[in-house]
């Protein structure tokens, strides 16, 4: 690896309950992803798939072990303090897109600088920009019922980007869409990842989605079952 | 990022705009019951001050009896004032500016079809100094139509509007019980009292003739005394006790059997009374506004309930606690500062209607509607800031999941 790394898993337990009813999501996990890195996270449920990706978008914390994240010590970090750095570094995309119902797509990109303290004018120009970019122009007025299902997750992808992010965090975004809109979003977010250096971890069940990624995680019972790097391609 | 968050407050309001509405309900009453009650405590305040400069604040009414204490029994026959006390007071009363004999009678009054039931009293000239009371058309009494109680008559603007619309009554016979009555002049209005009587529905007609043909006696009921402007009331109150004893011969071992009344002391324990009430409805305003209180408490904790998902994505891309917690505070305070102005147009409304109906004067005052808009934001604030403590607390995760 020739950057240094942006996420680091050093021994990350997480356990749920306790006693008898203890559940270990995660035991012991290992795991660095270089800035620029498009990693595929895989698995059945109950694999920990979705609590490893949790925190790598520093909405949880592990149990034990130490979580590090643009090297800072993420895992011990307050929740305000891990909101900061969600609003400034991270972006995340759904499954279910999670728009704001009943709010203007732009004004659902725009959320995120809100909450940075962003000027109204210039967080409108933002937004503006950023749905360009995933191909939405003229549809900024539109609420999310007014917007197919992947123009939908284009508008979260909008609202992910808007604040120029080092990490994507997408949770099976492709999971509501049919085949061709699935890949319509897949190459989007491919042209993210090589175009403008973002680092995106994803969430999937589906081995053709994975197959964008460089580089794909298998989850199994807690542990990394495989960890494989798709050859350069020239 | 406030005006961004009031923006989206209003905007969540009036998506529910009936449960809102609903919500708001129990504000938008406390804060009308206040707002009216205050605004019609301070208008009847101001009437009754405004009765008093009328009425002379330096009125007195001397009126035969015991002076009425708290627990005396009933009263033994008490002994009617006649000319003697008028004389002995007009003789030896100093410092005054006119006393008047008066006698009432409620009797019916008719003229051509119409009818009315009007307070008819018997007196003289002075009365009218004495009352601060002018003539608006026509004359006053002559001094032979007193002397001789001649059949003339001085009439209110309610007797006048009865019988005469807007017509001029001065020379028409109209008749007073059995007694037909000539009109010689029109008093001009003096409106309600603050005791809610129609003072302008009088008629007024020299002493001797009201005895002789309307009451039968040669009583008099009152005898009106009003002091000069150098001479304080009190001072007036005591002389006319001295005079008073030694004409109707109240030995000093002996209760006065007569009554000294200043129009300032009745006019003191009605503002009094007035106070009383406006602090009891006002206390029932405040329940009122406890029951808001709570309601927008619910309604919140249902809004954060039904929200939990936008909580969790508001969260998710970077929202402090300090965040979502003033969003719903905010939207708390909207709320119930919305029931607020309503409740203020409404109070204000009713408040005015009242005046118009009771006759007395519109008074809202600025610092009331500025409290009542400061209380109910701060009801907001307080009943909001559970709801919105437990939105901000939320997990992440957890609300994401919400469906």
């Amino acid at each position: 690896m020739d950057t240094a790394p942006l996420i680091v898993f050093d021994k990350v337990w997480k356990t749920y309950g306790q006693g008898e009813a203890e559940v270990r999501a995660l035991a012991g996990i290992d795991l660095a992803i270089g800035q620029g890195e498009f990693v595929a996270i895989m698995g059945p449920s109950g694999s920990g798939k979705s609590t490893a990706m949790n925190i790598v978008g520093c909405l949880d914390t592990p149990t034990s072990g130490r979580y590090g994240f643009m090297g800072t010590d993420a895992g011990r970090l307050d929740r305000n303090r891990r909101a900061v750095l969600r609003n400034l570094y991270i972006g995340f995309v759904f499954q279910g897109y999670n728009l704001l119902p009943r709010t203007t797509a732009a004004e659902n990109v725009e959320l995120p600088l809100i909450y940075r303290g962003v000027a109204a004018h210039e967080r409108r120009a933002l937004a503006m920009k950023a749905l360009a970019e995933v191909g939405l122009e003229g549809r900024e007025h539109h609420t999310p019922a007014e917007l197919s299902g992947g123009q939908q997750q284009r508008v979260a992808i909008a609202r992910a980007i808007v604040t120029r992010p080092t990490l994507l965090v997408a949770d099976e975004p492709t999971g509501n869409l049919d085949t061709a809109r699935s890949h319509e979003i897949m190459q989007l977010l491919t042209s993210l990842n090589q175009d403008a250096g973002l680092t995106i971890v994803m969430v999937t069940h589906e081995a053709d989605i994975a197959a964008y990624a460089g580089r794909t995680i298998a989850f199994r019972d807690g542990h990394i079952a495989s960890d494989t790097k798709k050859r350069e391609a020239a | 990022m406030i005006w961004e968050t009031v923006r989206l407050a209003l905007r969540s309001v009036r998506r529910n705009a009936l449960r809102s509405f609903l919500t708001l309900l129990g504000i938008v009453i406390g804060v009308a019951a206040v707002i009216a009650m205050l605004t019609i405590g301070s208008g009847t305040t101001e009437k009754v001050k405004a009765d008093i400069s009328q009425l002379g604040s330096n009125l007195l009414i001397v009126r035969a009896g015991r002076p009425a204490a708290p627990g005396s029994g009933p009263q033994q026959t008490i002994r009617q004032f006649g000319d003697k006390e008028v004389a002995a007071l007009t003789a030896h009363l100093e410092g005054v500016r006119a006393v008047s004999p008066a006698s009432q009678k409620q009797v019916r009054v008719v003229f051509g079809t119409e009818s009315l039931t009007s307070s008819i009293t018997g007196t003289d000239n002075a009365y009218l100094d004495a009352r601060d009371w002018k003539v608006a058309s026509g004359r006053s009494f002559s001094e032979s139509e007193v002397r001789g109680g001649v059949n003339v008559c001085l009439i209110g603007e309610t007797v006048r509007q009865q019988f005469f619309g807007s017509g001029d009554p001065d020379g028409a016979a109209i008749r007073i019980g059995r007694v037909s009555c000539k009109v010689i002049g029109l008093l001009e209005p003096k409106g309600y009292s603050g005791f809610g009587q129609d003072q302008d529905n009088v008629v007024l007609m020299p002493l001797q003739a009201f005895q002789r043909r309307i009451a039968g006696n040669r009583d008099i009921d009152n005898i009106y005394v009003a002091a000069d402007d150098a001479t304080p009331t009190q001072v007036v109150q005591t002389r006319i006790e001295d005079i008073m004893r030694d004409v109707r011969r109240v030995t000093a071992d002996r209760e006065d059997d007569f009554a000294v009344r200043d129009m300032t002391q009745i006019a003191d324990a009605m503002a009094s009374a007035t106070a009383t009430m406006t602090g009891m409805l006002g206390a029932v305003a405040g329940v009122s506004l406890l029951v808001g209180g709570i309601g927008i408490m619910n309604i919140m904790l249902v809004s954060v309930t039904e929200r939990t998902r936008e909580i969790g994505i508001r969260l998710a891309i970077g929202a402090h606690e300090k965040h979502i917690l003033i969003q719903f505070l905010v939207e708390a305070t909207v709320l119930s500062l919305l029931g607020g102005l309503i409740g203020i147009a409404i109070g204000l409304a009713l408040a005015g209607a009242a005046s118009l109906a009771l006759s007395i004067p519109f008074a809202p005052s600025l610092a009331v509607v500025l409290l009542a808009v400061g209380f109910s934001a701060l009801i907001g604030m307080v009943f909001g800031f559970f709801p919105a403590l437990r939105g901000a607390r939320l997990d992440p995760i957890e609300a994401l999941r919400h469906e």
